[in-house]
């Protein structure tokens, strides 16, 4: 596949009026709206672009597997270190798009952080080039970042430069066997202390904790941290990021994303608890609790996804909390300034535009 | 000297009568500055060289009176530049002639510290620094830090997307940011993020910041707070050539090393500061890097071990560990004086930003040689060589006929130069006026013209901060048309577009 022929689907698309609906690996399909349009399939469009370890920095196309990226950054000591979910065979554009973030998150920082340039094809076939491979640009706007998390609905995102860090030299994980407010209240004192925590999760009364550093660090903080040491733990944490991990095995699950020191919500079916306690993860039911959720959410300074569920509730509901009435406003002019016809991926974000 | 740089982008004309009038309705006498003596502190930012005095200045107690002022400069027609302390070094606070400035200085109030949810909600004219020191007692700080984080505030920040020292391993102000609260020209009110993770929707925090006053004026900024390493130590190295220099920090990295600030200076930088600060360089050296390790003790002792061995095997003179707090502040001192330092030794200096991929850096410094000779102006070279932000230091003198045009053709040709080797033209200091017309060679086209669009799904008007950051087209087309002659202006003094 060339860039050209994305080019072409998408001119094609746009003088049309025929909505496109972008697909990498669809990895991802669960997530977010309606999946609207024909499918404008970029998985072929692949291959590694540029490797620089000692700048810190990869390009690929966007149907590249992480997999594959993961594999070549593994050889050279690196890492992407927000530890995006692979879920079956994420493409990197896919990645970026979705701007999902596992478990590293907490230390490392989410997807948006490591964008550093995206060439974009804009809903008008336009080719558009942003931000680079350098780490730090500010000669004109962020638009790189923008899009992560965009969900396709600014722009095929044809390759992407993804800032990449090295994997750290030593990793422990301990297990502390602690109720929901007692593991909320540690991970928040915890967080503001020095100490190299690199993923958190609890479920069931278990809190599994990570640390990632230098050897004297990690071996540091487990003398004073205590808990006990967890065996298979790189098992574990893949199952939290793949979310194989029987936590989030229920048909509608709520991605409750709360400021860490936020009590419990007052909801039931609390299934695992992520990010120093910023992620918060609830079984829902298909009834009519949704407001419920949300006004929970929102109460405690945060916002309710309703992250896995039939499509057709997703649709009915809304995958993502409301935006207000002036933000919606911003985000339809910044749809039309980059989708002018309303082509791409429409209503995977919100079914307003 | 004085050069005007005129704000042509964009035309607009001002009735200063009725401009002063509306604005003394809506705000108390002594928030409102409209005559000329008062108005010249405000004609510039920390690039002196380009001025413009504004037709007022506001200087608004409460986000109700931002509203109002951009209420009504809006209805009237009028160009806001809003403004922090005024420490910006590409011209973006610059007035525009036919505008009010907006300063900001007036919310400097840290309205929250949470030690547990480590964040803190301050207003926009706080100073940097100042997030540190009320963080302090609970054993955390706010990790960017700008060399000029005494004076510069967090709304500067956010308008520049400001680094420091420290970011490649603490990140910039997108990395730092967690929500702000902005106003729009109309006077909406919008909250952009929160203290919660992924905030739903587009990331239009990343949008906002860094865009220079062209979106929209904040006016609450939250932040997050980090853990304060237990300890933090710097080796000082020092080398006979900048190649080699510039390999010990490719080595660094290679070596899985992400330190908390890795920084170079050349020779005529260490030169210059030495006297000044007595930091104890290495002068017979060609650069010196410091490379600082922070962390738990255990781990400070681990990573210095292994960067002095990267160090040594890179071909090091001279490596020096610091044995004390002291030791390592007196270590930074130099190279965070170093603007200073350059200004005790000629009249005028004029600050660069570029970035550029790490292994171009010998290359770029033999060509500022050869750029110093073509231009008869000597330069500095500091370098955030971790993140490969290099900030030339080109010395001039003002006074004398020709040498501030020379000097800005120099820089012009530093910025091109790093967009050539695959870098930017700014890494933290932002585009502002100074950088506008290179713009025009880091971006083409379609890119500008979805920039404008961006600006227009904002602020269709275009009222904030009019003919900064991003060029109208017709700017380029004249500065591809002047650029064929560039270096060697027939008439340096003349006012250009």
């Amino acid at each position: 596949m060339t860039l050209d022929q994305i080019i072409a689907a998408i001119r094609a698309a746009h003088d049309s009026h025929a909505p496109l609906r972008i697909r990498g690996a669809g990895s991802k399909d669960f997530y977010g709206g309606m999946l609207a349009g024909d499918v404008l399939d970029i998985s072929a469009y692949r291959g590694i672009v540029a490797y620089e370890p000692t700048e810190l920095y990869i390009t690929a196309k966007c149907g590249t597997p992480l997999a594959e990226i993961e594999a070549m950054l593994a050889e050279n000591g690196q890492m992407l270190a927000c530890e995006p979910p692979h879920f079956g065979g994420a493409t990197v554009g896919g990645c970026v798009a979705a701007g999902l973030s596992g478990p590293r998150r907490q230390q490392a920082g989410a997807v948006r952080d490591f964008v550093l340039g995206v060439k974009l094809v804009d809903g008008s076939g336009q080719v558009l080039d942003f931000g680079g491979q350098v780490m730090k640009n500010v000669a004109g706007y962020d638009v790189s970042r923008l899009l992560a998390g965009s969900l396709g609905t600014l722009g095929v995102l044809a390759e992407v430069t993804l800032k990449v860090l090295p994997r750290p030299v030593a990793e422990q994980t301990l297990v502390f066997d602690i109720g929901e407010s007692d593991a909320i209240t540690r991970l928040n004192r915890w967080g503001g202390q020095p100490l190299p925590i690199s993923a958190s999760f609890w479920h069931q009364g278990q809190l599994w904790l990570r640390l990632s550093g230098a050897r004297a660090a990690v071996a540091a903080a487990r003398d004073k941290l205590g808990g006990t040491l967890a065996v298979d733990a790189e098992k574990h944490w893949i199952s939290v990021r793949e979310q194989t991990h029987p936590a989030f095995a229920a048909p509608v699950l709520w991605r409750l994303a709360l400021p860490s020191t936020a009590p419990a919500p007052g909801l039931d079916n609390l299934r695992a608890i992520e990010w120093g306690g910023a992620l918060r993860w609830y079984a829902g039911e298909s009834g009519e609790r949704h407001d419920a959720v949300r006004g929970a959410a929102a109460r405690l300074g945060g916002h309710a996804v309703l992250y896995r569920a039939p499509e057709s509730l997703r649709c009915l509901e809304g995958a993502f909390a409301p935006l207000a009435p002036a933000l919606l406003a911003l985000h339809r002019r910044l749809k039309q300034s980059f989708d002018p016809r309303g082509i791409l991926n429409p209503g995977r974000l919100y079914a307003e535009f | 000297m004085k050069v005007t740089m005129t704000t042509t982008d964009s035309e607009f004309r001002t009735d200063r009568q009725a401009l002063a009038a509306r604005l003394g309705m809506i705000l108390p006498a002594h928030c409102l500055l409209v005559d000329d003596e008062d108005l010249r502190p405000y004609e510039c930012d920390g690039l002196t060289a380009y001025r413009e005095l504004p037709l007022a200045v506001c200087l608004p107690e409460n986000e109700g009176q931002v509203i109002d002022v951009l209420r009504t400069c809006h209805q009237l027609g009028v160009p806001v530049v809003a403004r922090g302390a005024g420490t910006g070094l590409s011209g973006g606070a610059m007035p525009h002639a036919q505008g009010v400035v907006l300063s900001l200085a007036r919310f400097n109030r840290i309205l929250q510290v949470d030690r547990d949810s480590r964040t803190a909600v301050v207003q926009p004219g706080v100073r940097n620094l100042a997030v540190s020191e009320a963080a302090a007692p609970f054993g955390l700080y706010y990790a960017p830090d700008p060399s000029s984080q005494i004076a510069c505030t967090l709304g500067g920040n956010v308008a520049e997307n400001s680094g420091g020292v420290h970011c490649l391993k603490y990140g910039l102000t997108v990395h730092n940011v967690l929500r702000i609260r902005v106003v729009s020209i109309e006077g909406e009110v919008f909250e952009i993020g929160s203290a919660a993770p992924d905030a739903p929707g587009y990331d239009l925090l990343a949008l906002l910041i860094g865009s220079e006053g062209m979106l929209g004026v904040v006016t609450e900024v939250t932040v997050k707070l980090v853990p304060k390493p237990e300890l933090a130590q710097v080796v000082m190295a020092s080398f006979d050539d900048v190649a080699r220099a510039g390999d010990a920090v490719a080595a660094i990295i290679a070596a899985g090393i992400i330190p908390a600030g890795l920084e170079m200076m050349d020779k005529p930088a260490t030169a210059a500061v030495e006297p000044y600060v007595k930091a104890g360089y290495d002068l017979d050296a060609a650069a010196i890097l410091l490379c600082e390790a922070d962390g738990t003790p255990e781990e400070v002792a681990e990573e210095i071990a292994r960067v002095t061995e990267v160090l040594t095997a890179a071909g090091a003179r001279d490596i020096r560990v610091s044995q004390s707090e002291a030791e390592r502040l007196r270590f930074w001192a130099g190279r965070k004086a170093a603007f200073p330092a350059v200004g005790r030794i000629t009249p005028d200096y004029y600050c660069m930003d570029g970035t550029i991929p790490r292994k171009r850096l010998a290359e770029m410094l033999s060509a500022i040689v050869a750029m110093e000779k073509k231009y008869g102006l000597r330069c500095a070279n500091v370098f955030h060589a971790g993140d490969g932000n290099l900030h030339p230091l080109i010395m001039y003198d003002a006074a004398k006929p020709g040498e501030w045009a020379r000097a800005e053709a120099f820089g012009a040709e530093i910025l091109e130069l790093s967009v050539a080797l695959g870098g930017s033209i700014t890494g933290e200091h932002g585009v502002g006026i100074e950088k506008i017309n290179q713009m025009c060679v880091q971006y083409k086209t379609p890119e500008l013209e979805a920039f404008r669009r961006i600006k227009a799904a904002f602020d269709e008007s275009g009222l904030l901060n009019p003919g900064k950051a991003v060029p109208s087209l017709h700017r380029c087309a004249e500065y591809g048309r002047m650029h064929v002659h560039h270096g060697d202006l027939k008439f340096p003094e003349l006012e250009r577009f």
